[in-house]
């Protein structure tokens, strides 16, 4: 089981932390990959991994991604990783 | 593109580059032969509606027919170039640049950087606590937050088009002069005590990510989806603002506008300033009014200073940034810029008798 965080503000308005952890989901589900996928939306917390922009993607802890929505292809390529 | 749709791109289905930079070629083509035929294009509506042309509805109809088109190829166009040059940037990057600059350089380094990093508004508060965490002292960071949003390739671009290359010249070297000086003036205030207390505390690390391999269709990828992403949401304001711009150039008497906005009313700056604030708008539908205003003989200046105050000043970002600063930091911070752009408006009534 793979632990992925999907890190981004939440608000009504901001839809695209909640698609980044889809992409994630429907990456994961395409590798059969199984995953636990966590949003982080305390500014605090998102800071505390050391990225300026967002949403960020953290894989098993490691920081793979920051600033915009991730490419499925990449994705594919950290999931397995 | 629909969430599914992003999903099922699989790997390795990419069209060749070749492909991808003729079409962008082919775009840019077509995109001159219409800008060529917008004034025929104009004309040719008024023929077909029953107005006479030189009724004041006529004239509105001209200007608005003719203004729609050419500020949403413009907008196009600037939004598709600057994405492309926003793909060799990243916060996380100008962060790296900037930690630890002193400042003065670090105040202009971070007001050039502004312009040309991805930004929005949106993620201003995980910017400000990652950069400010991570070392960027308070002041070069506020540089880095004024210039964003105010320098952007919307209100250039516009700005070239609609009322010239002089006054887009302009306006790059006074925000950047507000975003830089302003930023300078909050770092001597040494007002970090005054940040929310949590923000003071945090202490992060910038951390390396994988580099990204970018090829050139990445890159014309990226400028088409910040076509899609910013004109797509600013395209209403941009109607209205062309609106509102059809009715003053139409409809409100020179003589009226003259006396409000002109040179002579010294008080105009200030109000513009002020009247700017709580409007929110962003340059595509602020600058079809500043055009219409200029030739109706309001100030350079003050309508300067009004476009400024709107576009850089805006309630919303200063409720965003409240998660972060005290409320007297953010008094102070509206007073500084707030200031420069007063400085900057009377100057220009000034100078431009």
């Amino acid at each position: 089981m793979k632990n992925v965080k999907v890190l981004g503000p939440a608000c009504k308005t901001c839809t695209t932390t909640a698609t980044a952890a889809q992409l994630v989901q429907i990456a994961a589900d395409k590798l059969g990959i199984p995953v636990e996928i966590e949003t982080v939306t305390d500014y605090a917390a998102i800071a505390g991994y050391g990225i300026v922009s967002t949403p960020g993607i953290v894989i098993d802890g490691k920081v793979v991604h920051a600033g915009s929505l991730p490419k499925q292809d990449d994705l594919v390529r950290w999931l397995v990783a | 593109m629909t969430l599914q749709s992003i999903g099922e791109r699989t790997p390795g289905a990419a069209p060749s580059a070749a492909k991808w930079i003729g079409w962008t070629g082919v775009a840019l083509v077509l995109w001159g032969l219409i800008y060529s035929q917008l004034a025929p294009f104009a004309d040719w509506v008024v023929t077909v509606l029953p107005v006479r042309p030189d009724s004041p509805l006529g004239a509105a109809i001209v200007f608005f027919a003719y203004d729609t088109p050419k500020v949403l190829l413009l907008l196009t166009l600037a939004v598709f170039g600057m994405g492309v040059i926003r793909s060799f940037f990243s916060p996380e990057r100008t962060r790296a640049l900037l930690a630890g600059k002193r400042e003065g350089v670090g105040n202009l380094l971070a007001a050039g950087l502004g312009i040309v990093t991805p930004f929005c508004s949106c993620s201003a508060v995980p910017l400000f606590i990652g950069f400010v965490g991570a070392g960027v002292p308070l002041g070069v960071t506020f540089s880095f937050l004024i210039s964003a949003p105010m320098v952007n390739e919307v209100a250039l671009g516009l700005l070239f088009g609609l009322v010239g290359w002089k006054v887009a010249l302009v306006y790059l070297g006074f925000g950047l002069g507000v975003a830089i000086v302003s930023g300078w003036v909050i770092g001597r205030l040494h007002l970090e005590r005054w940040l929310e207390e949590w923000v003071r505390n945090i202490r992060t690390t910038a951390v390396a990510l994988p580099p990204e391999k970018l090829t050139a269709v990445d890159r014309i990828k990226t400028g088409v989806d910040s076509v899609r992403d910013i004109v797509g949401k600013v395209w209403p304001w941009m109607m209205a603002g062309i609106a509102a711009g059809a009715f003053i150039h139409s409809y409100v008497p020179t003589s009226l506008l003259a006396t409000i906005m002109g040179k002579d009313s010294w008080w105009s700056v200030p109000a513009a300033v002020l009247i700017g604030i709580p409007m929110y708008s962003n340059a595509a539908g602020i600058i079809p009014v500043v055009q219409a205003l200029l030739a109706k003989g309001a100030a350079l200046g003050t309508v300067l200073a009004f476009m400024m105050s709107v576009i850089a000043l805006s309630l919303p970002e200063m409720i965003i940034l409240r998660k972060v600063l005290s409320i007297r930091l953010i008094a102070v911070f509206v007073g500084v810029v707030g200031t420069g752009i007063l400085a900057i408006g009377f100057l220009f009534n000034a100078l431009f008798q």
